[in-house]
């Protein structure tokens, strides 16, 4: 026996509401308006335990969606809103919240470093800078990179060589662990040299020299040579992007 | 014993026979297939940790089926049997109440242990074996724990929707009540209020009754290296301790049953 009965059991009501509701739902349809893009703004971000509660015991994999889902607000649906655009401080305090729910993920200060302080708003960008400097020194040792970028950021993009200089030192005195390179412990002495300041430059050159940190040949020879041209009387040091 | 012993496994091997019918191992297998590449969509759209995020997010979606998954294959499956009257039929014949109950959680359990094996196996696409290992172990513990909370609201409640409900209700609250005992002690919760006193005091009592779900099975786990050993012996001795809670709570409902 088969085990439905044919369609021509059914009652001819039945089959004709059931075109009728199809006909009526796809009418409706039609006589919508068509959606329209609207740029909505950056929420603020809740508070954190009510983030902690939403995500049921598992903060790790919600700040991974949160950081894509904030990544991807500047593409709204049919819409597409600059970075510059997007109201910095509920943006940090995104960055800020998804980073409390997985500290260990470099995601966040990657966004802020490089996607977000990258926008040609000085304003955006210093307060963006000042966030990962901020975060940096919760882990200076696993967030070491993203300062190294932002002080890059600061000589080269605002040109503020004392931020720049701020933040390699804060690299040079709290990165500390082994695993970060002596380039990054060393930036803050070649931000010295651009800033004019020869005699700090050379004094710190000198003494990392002297302290035998460094044991890489080729880099002993590199920073020698620095020095050497450090100490050369015919060296002219006009202070630049002071 | 010999015979109790038999009796439950016979049950069990059932229970198991009837997951494989209701087509759980398939509805598995499609969800791994699914969330599979939702994951993989989702890593695409990630400019770093590309990989973490695909596990991160991965592992706590299946996570959530499974739970969802194992609450209402027993759920559906318990009720089935009340309707259909072959658990008259089964307690008609000289096997005892414990002996029914204990099978069928043997069963479950089995069925609980299948499922996290088999999304075990698809998050080896993502993380080690070391990584891997004590995530499935702490999957297959929070299982236990969901199979044997619906067996006992099922028991309770002989409703589908109101068992289901309570179940799910209990997990969510097991997963967030550190988090909400924090808020209630926070520095925003005004100590001096009684109204705050009172729900405070609730919610620690709350916390004394619940598991410690939100301590297992985190996605962490995969990304950043396993749980150490102290963790998983804490969350083997809390699964052992609320397993023997809920079957005393099954088999007092059970014994008090008029069939």
């Amino acid at each position: 026996m088969a085990r439905e009965r044919p369609v021509r059991e059914v009652p001819v009501p039945v089959i004709l509401s059931l075109c009728c509701g199809l006909t009526l739902q796809i009418l409706w349809q039609t006589e919508q308006p068509p959606s329209q893009a609207i740029a909505r703004a950056l929420p603020p971000p809740p508070r954190i335990d009510v983030l902690e509660v939403a995500s049921l015991g598992e903060q790790e994999a919600l700040g991974r969606v949160l950081m894509l889902w904030l990544q991807a607000f500047d593409n709204q649906p049919g819409i597409s809103i600059p970075f510059r655009d997007l109201n910095y401080g509920h943006a940090i305090g995104w960055l800020d919240a998804i980073l409390t729910l997985a500290p260990r993920s470099q995601y966040p200060l990657l966004a802020a470093s490089r996607l977000y302080a990258e926008v040609p708003a000085p304003v955006k960008q210093r307060q963006m800078l000042e966030f990962v400097y901020q975060r940096f020194l919760d882990d200076p040792n696993r967030r070491w990179q993203w300062l190294a970028h932002a002080a890059v950021l600061a000589k080269h993009r605002l040109a503020d060589l004392p931020l720049a200089l701020r933040y390699a030192q804060a690299i040079a005195s709290h990165a500390t662990g082994k695993d970060v390179p002596h380039w990054a412990k060393q930036m803050h002495i070649f931000v010295l040299e651009d800033m004019g300041e020869i005699e700090t430059a050379k004094v710190l050159l000198g003494a990392l020299l002297d302290s035998g940190t460094v044991t890489d040949p080729d880099e002993i020879e590199f920073l020698t040579s620095r020095l050497n041209q450090l100490q050369s009387p015919r060296r002219v040091s006009p202070p630049r992007n002071k | 014993m010999h015979m109790h012993l038999r009796a439950i496994l016979t049950i069990a091997l059932f229970t198991l026979r009837e997951a494989i019918q209701n087509r759980l191992i398939s509805l598995v297998l499609a969800a791994l297939i699914s969330l599979f590449g939702l994951a993989e969509f989702i890593g695409e759209v990630a400019i770093t940790e590309s990989a973490e995020t695909k596990v991160s997010i991965l592992s706590s979606a299946l996570r959530f089926f499974a739970v969802l998954l194992i609450s209402l294959f027993v759920t559906m499956s318990m009720l089935r049997e009340q309707h259909e009257k072959s658990l008259d039929l089964v307690l008609s014949l000289p096997i005892s109440r414990a002996s029914y109950f204990f099978g069928r959680l043997l069963g479950f359990s089995g069925a609980a242990i299948v499922v996290a094996a088999l999304i075990g196996l698809c998050l080896l696409l993502y993380s080690p074996a070391q990584r891997v290992g004590p995530w499935v172990l702490s999957l297959a513990c929070e299982l236990f724990i969901v199979a044997s909370v619906s067996i006992v609201c099922l028991f309770t409640f002989r409703q589908a929707t109101l068992a289901l409900s309570s179940v799910f209700g209990f997990y969510v609250l097991a997963r967030t009540i550190g988090s909400i005992q924090l808020i209630g002690h926070g520095p925003l919760a005004d100590p001096s209020a009684p109204s705050q006193r009172f729900i405070s005091g609730v919610i620690d009592i709350l916390a004394f009754l619940l598991p410690d779900l939100d301590r297992y099975t985190s996605s962490q786990w995969l990304i950043y290296g396993a749980a150490d050993g102290r963790d998983l012996v804490a969350i083997i001795g809390q699964t052992m301790i609320y397993l023997v809670l809920l079957i005393g709570a099954g088999l007092f409902d059970l014994y008090r049953k008029n069939f």
